[in-house]
């Protein structure tokens, strides 16, 4: 007696159990694909939308983004990885470049998507991913703070170029409130970015499609 | 009637889940840097809270003692994983902001209290209102701390505000000059969080 009554319990608590998971297995299979285009769609869109960002005022019409080029270690760019650049066209002929760079800031990396056009001046930068102090750090995000604006149409004249630095220490940008080693983490970066350029242009424009 | 306004004042005051019960400490304390943030959460816990009491209560005949808490689990994580996604396609900006903290409401435990302690014992009609009401409880801590800490750490109010409303502020309201540091910081979040709870004892007494 005892144990059929138990067999039944145990039955019973299996099937409601099998039950409710159908059901919440169902509830998000729903919503899945009912949503799953949506949210391809919305990253695509913000893929294009960071980099026509970091493009600012230049006029393109493909980026060879399924066709990345590498820059393989030892190089002078920022960070000890290899770093990867996409070509911008306009009519076949290249108009810019996209470099994805990792600066190290206060709290961890910092990854930026910087536009460097063929004149070797920035075109945009932006930040997408970083681990720096909420309110104080994260002025380098667009959407906290147009600080990393400053650096557009902006080039480098030689080694020395003192105006790539906060303007305490002599240079040309505006410091963040509690927080000078991010961004002058990023001004190094970006800087480092287009010093490389400079000197590589013959290696950024012999790249074929 | 009664019942409704006696519901509405335990979830809002008596037993409100982020000053007395102390539950959801962590999102609480985590993401409560800016006042946009915090409404993002407080919308966001409201609808999986509601949702889960809903279901819970229209359940509850259904579900045996033994696995009651299991067939809870399942629920709410599924409901938990529908509304990240539902954020995720048409509210991106906010599920952009919110990070993490949009899965993790699934181990709220305000979320199985509510479910165990009410849901499982009262009609849907309750169990939905008792859901408004913790969620609303709960928000309004999370909307209030976040407030002083960006009042505080930033001088700021409602910065960002643009990613919640279309068209709202985007650079928020000046109120003052600098702000102090330590209130947007980890710290900040328990000093902030024992003012309210100062506040509300203080107030109790």
């Amino acid at each position: 007696m005892t144990t059929d009554a138990t067999r039944t319990s145990v039955l019973r608590s299996t099937l409601t159990l099998v039950f409710f998971a159908i059901i919440a297995s169902a509830v998000v299979a729903v919503t899945w694909v009912n949503t799953k285009q949506r949210i391809a769609d919305n990253n695509e869109a913000a893929r294009v939308a960071r980099f026509a960002a970091v493009l600012g005022a230049v006029t393109f019409d493909t980026i060879d983004t399924d066709k990345p080029h590498v820059i393989p270690t030892p190089h002078t760019l920022p960070g000890n990885a290899p770093v990867t650049y996409v070509t911008v066209r306009r009519a076949d002929a290249i108009v810019a470049w996209v470099f994805r760079i990792t600066a190290k800031g206060y709290s961890g990396p910092i990854q930026m998507m910087i536009g460097v056009t063929t004149d070797v001046r920035i075109s945009g930068v932006r930040v997408i991913t970083h681990s720096e102090t909420p309110g104080l750090g994260d002025d380098i995000e667009r959407s906290k703070s147009d600080w990393i604006e400053s650096f557009n149409g902006m080039q480098v004249r030689g080694e020395t170029d003192t105006q790539w630095a906060l303007k305490r220490d002599g240079g040309s940008f505006d410091g963040f409130t509690g927080a000078s080693i991010t961004p002058r983490a990023v001004i190094q970066a970006v800087a480092q970015t287009l010093r490389w350029a400079e000197r590589h242009q013959d290696t950024l424009r012999e790249t074929t499609p | 009637m009664s019942q409704l306004s006696s519901i509405l004042r335990d979830g809002l005051w008596h037993n409100n889940p982020g000053m007395v019960q102390l539950l959801g400490l962590c999102p609480l304390l985590a993401i409560t840097t800016s006042v946009v943030n915090a409404l993002g959460l407080a919308i966001a816990t409201l609808f999986v809270l509601c949702g889960s009491n809903l279901i819970v209560s229209v359940c509850r005949r259904a579900l045996v003692r033994e696995i009651r808490i299991p067939v809870y689990v399942l629920l709410i994580a599924s409901l938990v994983t529908a509304s990240e996604l539902f954020f995720n396609a048409y509210l991106p900006s906010l599920h952009a902001r919110l990070g993490i903290f949009l899965p993790l409401i699934v181990t709220n435990c305000t979320i199985v209290a509510r479910a165990e302690s009410f849901a499982s014992r009262q009609p849907p009609g309750a169990a939905l209102a008792d859901g408004v009401a913790h969620g609303l409880g709960f928000g309004a801590v999370l909307l209030v701390v976040g407030a002083l800490r960006e009042l505080l750490g930033t001088g700021h109010l409602f910065k960002g505000l643009h990613l919640l409303i279309p068209g709202a502020t985007q650079d928020g309201i000046a109120l003052a000059g600098d702000g102090l540091l330590l209130a947007i910081l980890p710290p900040g979040a328990f000093f902030a969080l024992a003012l309210v709870l100062i506040l509300r004892n203080w107030i109790e007494q």
